[in-house]
Parts: C-alpha cells; structure tokens; sequence
C-alpha cells in the first residue's frame, strides 16, 4: 500500500446529525484504483461515511462535519469547491435502487445529456449496459419504464447509469443487497474489470464479497474506524479483536 | 368433515363484528342522505331551468323580456376572468411552491411563510374582495375592470394552488431526487427533469380545482363591483365585465318568477362548467397514477 496515491483521504472525519456523532475521527485513505472496502455493523455510519466522499449529505438537514476530506489533496469541502463539479468526478450507486419512472434508456442517458459528455450518447449507454451486465436482459425494450424490471435489474440500471458518467470514482452502498448470487458473481466480475479504469468505494454485509473483491478493506464500529489495512491482512491476520470476531461471524 | 370449533366466530369477536357492521350501515346512511340532498336540489335547478337552456340562450345578452334574456356577456366574462386568473395564479402559485419546498432553507422564517399561506386558503373570501376593493379597483385605479377582478381571484386562489403544488413536490421521495444529484446535476435540473414531471398530474388537479372555485365565487365580485347588466363584451383586460354567479345573483333577486327560472339556466351552465373542470382534474389523476 505504499506506492498508490490517495485520490481521497479522510482526515480524521466526524459527521454528526444535529449533536450526535454517527462517523468518529475517522482517518481512511481511498487509494486510486484500488476497491476499498467498508464493512462493519447496521448502523455504524458505513453510509454516512460514503454520502460524506462526494458530498451528498449536504442535502440531509442538521448534518455537519469535522476534519477534512481531501480530493487530490485539497479539501472537498472548500468555500469554492462546487459540489455539482465534484459529484462528476465521484459518482454514486444507493443502497436502494432509485431508478428514474423513465424509460431504461433515458435512466443511463440523462447523466451524460446534461453534463454535455463527448461521444455517441447510444454507445455510451450500450457499453453503460454491457458494463454492468445488464444489456442482454434489456437491448430489446430500451423504451420500456425501467419501474417495470426487477429488483435486480433496477439496481444494476442504477450501476450503469452511474458507469454511463466515467466518473473517476464510484462509491457503491451494498450494490449486491438485491441481487441473486448470479447477478452478484457479474457485479463482482465488473468490479475486477472496472478497477482498471475507476477507483471504486465498495460498502458491503457480505464478508466473502470484501474478501473476495478488494484490495483494501476498512472495518467500522459504532463510526470509529476499528481497523484498516490490505484486504487479506483484515481477513486473515486482523490486528484488533474486534474485527476478528466480525469477520469470523462471532459478533455480538 | 367438521369444522374445528376453534375456529367458529367466538363471542368476542361478535361484538367487534356487530360494532363494524353497524358503523359500516352508519356511513352509508350518512353519505346516503348527502347525495340524496344533493340529489333534490339538482332535480329542482334542472326542472325549473332545463327548458332555457339552449343556443338562443347561450348567444344572447340579458334582457327587460325573460323570452330574449341570455348569458352571453355573462358567459364571455367568466371565460376572460378565468383566463387571465390563470395567466395570473398559475406561474406565481407553482413557482413559490418549487421554491418552497426545493429551495427555501427550512427555517423560522420560511415556517412563518407557510403557516400564513396555509391560514390565507381559511379567509372568507369577501376579505379577498375587499382587498381587491381598496387595492386595485381604487389604489391602483384599475376601476371594475376584468383585471382587476382577475388579480383579486387570483390572490384568493393562490393560496389553494401553492399549498396543492407543494404536497404534490413534498410527495415526491426524496431518493429520486438523490439520484439525479449524484449524476452531477444542479438543482434546477433536478427540479426540471425529475420533480415537475412526477408532480405534474398533483399540481395540474390542484389548479384545476383552484380555477373551479374562482369560477363560482361571487362575493368577491360583487365586492369589486363587477357590473350586472352588461349589454357588450369585453375586449381588453381593461373593460368592465360581468360574470355568471353575478348574472345568476342578479335573475334571483328579481321579483318575477320566469327570472328565477333563468337563474336555474344559469346555474345549469355554470354546474356544466364546473362538471367539466372537475371530469378533467379527475383524468388527469388517473392518468398519472396510471404512469
Ligand atoms: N438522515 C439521518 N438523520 C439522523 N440520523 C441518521 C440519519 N441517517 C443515519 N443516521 C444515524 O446515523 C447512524 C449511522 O447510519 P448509517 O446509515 O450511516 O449506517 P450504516 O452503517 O450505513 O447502516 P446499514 O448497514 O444498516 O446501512 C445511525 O445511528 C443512524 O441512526
Ligand atoms: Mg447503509
């Protein structure tokens, strides 16, 4: 973990709703091109954690924050650092599937519309959909609500939407939790694949998927970061206790 | 086989059984006796008005002799008045909504905003006419113009559109709006391609029933002093006018009976009107319910 560059770096983060703390003095570097992974308990302030790397708690009321969030090395929450502009760059995947009540074409069109990307707009939803191994379900009823596809479906409509953007960053909150282990094993196939091109912030309950997909993996209690290292140092040699009995399954 | 006892309507779910029937039969007699109500009353407009209804009517002025009485000028006014009532209430109502609930910081003073606005759909609505006395028609020197009219229907119906625009934007969940945000839209975008079309068939229903309840309303009218002999038709914002709930007010006060047989007329007009408004708010519902 020495020669990567953080593309984000939390600097001991603390995000409370009104006065309580959910995310305490939290330090976590996001290596580029990496997948890191957040595991830990409900309730520990995974999500919290994530909407704070592109700025998305900005529209939940009484949030606020302390430390820095570092993009690049500047602070991602400087007076002139346009939110609009940095959730381009960090791009996001709910942990509910949001789908627009649009069509399934004009769910992955609209993003790049909008901001006027370069390109052949068919093509980018196409390679959007392939991405996120969506397109041979759907290539033939484009036109059709994407309300009317499955769980599944929607969720992975709402990972090619967020593909569609070429953000630099992905922050993903339990993408699988809708999923069938089929669809699943795709997403996680797509993750590997992705990894070349984005730096990917994965948020899941699933300890074979973090074990399986990322290189890093941060393990959170109670919004204190208890441990963070590679991957198979977590897994395998965990430094604290605790994170020892969360991923062998003896939590409690 | 028989029946496991266990299973049998025990005493004490008889009673809560009986108490549902008997508030079941309670609401049905209560809504009965409504529509029944209702019921009369239209049976009476209709058989006493029915027979004037027709083209002679529709296209004549009123009139001294019952036989040639119209509500043309009656008819055109009302169009005029909703017309620019609507130019006037829709914009503004739907605007303050979007910036209401999408953009205003949620703060005392907004809370104050809304809670005035909320208490303003409750006055009567002579105030509004009173208001649109002393504002318009006097201060601003607009006379008994349809404009003024106009703009003093709109103040009464603003309230009512801003309020249904606003719960029809408040019922669209939060995490469309997230989604839209996180594609590195502004939030004039967000409200453009994603919040408006959601709410659309909400807002639309509210201004249609808000435009209704300006059509029958006639103290504020009567109040700003719309005219009620009226032998032309306006043609600029700028004419005075009349208007059917001033037309049917004028036949009723009169002494002769064939009059309030041409108030019934009218008022079969107007309730076609209003039917109309209300058959179009209601499609409009299903439709978007449907999508
Ligand atoms: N909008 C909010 N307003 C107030 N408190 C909140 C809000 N969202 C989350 N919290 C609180 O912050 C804490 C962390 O919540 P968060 O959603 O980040 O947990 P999580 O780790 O993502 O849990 P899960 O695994 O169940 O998704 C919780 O105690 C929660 O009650
Ligand atoms: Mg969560």
């Amino acid at each position: 973990m020495s020669d990567a560059v953080p593309i984000l770096n939390a600097l001991d983060l603390s995000i409370a709703y009104g006065k309580d703390d959910a995310v305490k003095n939290v330090t976590l570097p996001i290596l580029e091109k990496k997948i890191t992974a957040i595991i830990g308990p409900s309730g520990c302030g995974k999500s919290t954690f994530l909407r704070s790397l592109n700025r998305m708690n900005d529209f939940i009321d009484g949030v606020s924050h302390r430390g820095q969030i570092l993009y690049r090395g500047s602070d991602l929450y400087a007076e002139n650092v346009d939110p609009v502009e940095a959730r381009l760059r960090i791009g996001m995947v709910f942990q509910k599937a949001n789908p627009f009540p649009k069509s399934i074409y004009r769910n992955v069109a609209w993003g790049p519309g909008i901001n006027k990307l370069p390109g052949d707009p068919n093509e980018r939803v196409e390679t959007a959909l392939k991405q996120a191994a969506l397109w041979d379900e759907v290539s033939d009823r484009l036109n059709d609500s994407a309300l009317n596809l499955s769980g599944g479906q929607q969720q992975r409509l709402c990972i090619a939407r967020a593909l569609a953007m070429e953000p630099e960053i992905i922050l993903m909150d339990e993408p699988c939790s809708a999923l069938d282990p089929v669809s699943t094993a795709r997403i996680e196939d797509l993750l590997f694949e992705l990894k070349k091109k984005f730096t990917i912030v994965i948020v899941t309950h699933n300890m074979q998927q973090a074990a399986r997909v990322s290189d890093y993996t941060a393990f959170l209690e109670n919004g204190v970061l208890i441990e963070y290292g590679e991957t198979d140092q977590v897994f395998t040699r965990p430094k604290e206790t605790r994170t020892e009995e969360y991923v062998t399954g003896r939590f409690g | 086989m028989t029946t496991n006892k266990d299973l049998v309507t025990s005493q004490r779910l008889r009673q809560r059984q009986a108490k549902a029937t008997f508030f079941k039969y309670f609401c049905i007699a209560v809504t009965g006796s409504a529509v029944l109500i209702l019921g009369i009353l239209l049976y009476q407009i209709i058989s006493d008005g029915y027979r004037w209804v027709d083209w002679q009517f529709m296209t004549s002025y009123p009139s001294r002799f019952p036989e040639k009485a119209g509500i043309l000028s009656a008819f055109v006014g009302t169009l005029w008045l909703v017309s620019l009532t609507a130019l006037l209430a829709i914009p503004t109502g739907v605007l303050a909504a979007i910036y209401l609930e999408e953009y205003a910081p949620k703060n005392r003073w907004t809370q104050l905003i809304e809670v005035n606005i909320a208490n303003l759909a409750g006055v009567p609505s002579i105030v509004f006419g009173i208001l649109g006395l002393a504002l318009f028609v006097r201060f601003m020197g607009l006379n008994r113009s349809v404009i003024a009219g106009a703009m003093t229907m709109s103040l009464l119906i603003l309230p009512v559109i801003i309020i249904a625009a606003k719960e029809a934007i408040r019922a669209i969940p939060n995490s469309l709006r997230q989604a839209a945000f996180a594609l590195g839209a502004t939030r004039w975008q967000v409200v453009r391609a994603h919040v408006l079309p959601a709410a659309l068939p909400g807002i639309l229903t509210g201004i249609i029933l808000a435009l209704s309840r300006a059509i029958g309303e006639t103290a504020p009218l009567i109040m700003i002093g719309a005219l009620t002999y009226v032998a032309f038709l306006p043609e600029s914002p700028m004419d005075e006018f009349t208007a059917l709930p001033i037309q049917i007010f004028n036949w009723t006060a009169r002494p002769q009976e064939t009059f309030h047989e041409l108030a019934a007329g009218g008022i079969i007009v107007l309730l076609g009107v209003l039917l109309l408004m209300n058959a179009l708010a209601v499609y409009i519902r299903y439709r978007g319910s449907k999508s």
